[in-house]
């Protein structure tokens, strides 16, 4: 066990391959991770992108389906008012209608009533006509009491 | 063990643990240990070879299970770096250099695993018969590591602070700037970066060699009959198994200390 040139020798051996490894075998490594690590922190990059992008467009297609929700809840409440609304007025003219009908039919009726009565009136008058004529013509003369006769008539109708 | 010698607990230790020396000049220090440098020098081609095999194809989309086990490997040695470091581009030293420390040492504690009677009679057939297989249990290997990581250190703090902020921290820190305590603050710092060193080299050299020994026992062990065939097999079975841990821990704390000695050399006291 005593040093010899074998240290000297080693130590350069030693040398050596420290500057192989140096000049030569590390930096193609290095380049090689270097890459890698590269090519992974853009996926990443990609990958977090895409993750954000999505994000946005759920945030736009929730507010878009929001939208729509409350446009189709305002559509309803819509015509649900004018519905309402239609129910109202048909019911607002059907009583106006039915007022107007009723009216006219009492007028109608009225006026029915009224020519009856004439109608009748005139009979009356005319068969009491007749009757004080059968009696008269017997008793008194038409001609003198043409007169009564006409006021009679008169007053009958 | 070489063929045709008698078995001898000693002769045999000693066979496993003598070096392929290749004597260069005069004086014990201008030798070679031909295994220590071959293996580790094999190991490290092979085990950088193949991660730049794997990383030259590498592609930044869906990776093939080779490449994410290299990646793997590479983003835990990165990852720890991350929690270390925080002086500057990590990826411009600092993080490539840990890999080197930490997929070096593991492959040459990893030589620990080969049964060495296995690798002692394939070598010795091809006519080598002294052979050590696990570089870091020579502590030229790691005190080679170790001391290049305190250049580098003295390298990097003096490349943050500048030389002359260098030189005023080995003597102004940490007891203060009285000139009075100056040789406190050099000694104190002196011994810091020697028992760094120390430390770093000893940790490793100390816990892989010592697996090797208690191999070498165990294998002794089951020479000496069928009892000890029986317990030397699951006892280096068990030992084997720990011996994963102790060699990617090894590996590790190797690689941790590397990492937080640069990281200090950075700091400013």
């Amino acid at each position: 066990m005593s040093f010899n040139l074998t240290l000297l020798t080693q130590m350069l051996a030693f040398a050596a391959f420290i500057l192989f490894t140096v000049k030569v075998v590390w930096p193609y490594l290095l380049r090689a991770i270097e890459t890698r690590q590269k090519t992974i922190a853009d996926g990443l990059a990609a990958a977090e992108q895409g993750r954000k992008s999505l994000e946005v467009s759920t945030r736009q297609s929730e507010e878009t389906v929001r939208q729509g929700r409350e446009r189709a809840a305002e559509v309803i409440a819509q015509a649900e008012k004018r519905a309402a609304q239609m129910i109202d007025e048909a019911r607002t003219q059907a009583k106006e209608e039915g007022d107007r009908e009723k009216t006219a039919a009492r007028a109608e009726i009225e006026q029915q009533v009224a020519r009856a009565k004439e109608a009748l009136r005139e009979q009356v008058a005319t068969l009491a006509m007749a009757g004080a004529e059968k009696i008269l013509r017997r008793e008194v003369d038409a001609k003198t009491h043409a007169d009564l006769l006409v006021r009679l008539k008169q007053e009958l109708r | 063990m070489a063929a045709g010698k008698e078995l001898n607990p000693s002769d045999y230790i000693q066979h496993h643990l003598t070096f392929f020396r290749a004597p260069l000049g005069e004086g014990e220090f201008w030798t070679l240990n031909v295994d220590t440098v071959i293996t580790s020098v094999l190991l490290g081609v092979m085990g950088l070879g193949l991660i730049w095999w794997v990383v030259r194809g590498a592609t930044s989309g869906v990776p093939d299970r080779r490449q994410a086990f290299v990646e793997l490997l590479i983003e835990f040695v990165d990852d720890q770096v991350k929690g270390i470091f925080h002086h500057g581009d990590r990826n411009r030293f600092i993080a490539p250099t840990a890999l080197t420390v930490f997929v070096w040492v593991t492959l040459m504690n990893a030589m620990d695993f080969l049964p060495v009677d296995w690798v002692a009679g394939a070598l010795g057939f091809i006519g080598l018969h002294e052979w050590r297989p696990v570089p870091t249990a020579d502590i030229n290997a790691t005190f080679a590591l170790s001391i290049s990581v305190l250049l580098l250190s003295i390298y990097f703090a003096i490349a943050a602070k500048g030389f002359g902020g260098w030189v005023h921290e080995m003597f102004c820190a940490p007891f203060g700037a009285n000139p009075l305590l100056w040789p406190a603050n050099l000694l104190f710092n002196l011994v810091e970066y020697v028992s760094k060193t120390l430390s770093h080299a000893m940790r490793l050299f100390g816990n892989i060699y010592a697996g090797e020994i208690l191999f070498f026992l165990l294998w002794l062990w089951a020479a000496t009959g069928v009892a000890g065939s029986f317990f030397g097999f699951w006892f280096g079975l068990g030992w084997a198994i720990f011996h994963i841990l102790i060699v990617l821990l090894q590996a590790y704390i190797f690689m941790m200390l590397t990492i937080v000695y640069i990281s200090m050399a950075h700091e400013h006291h």
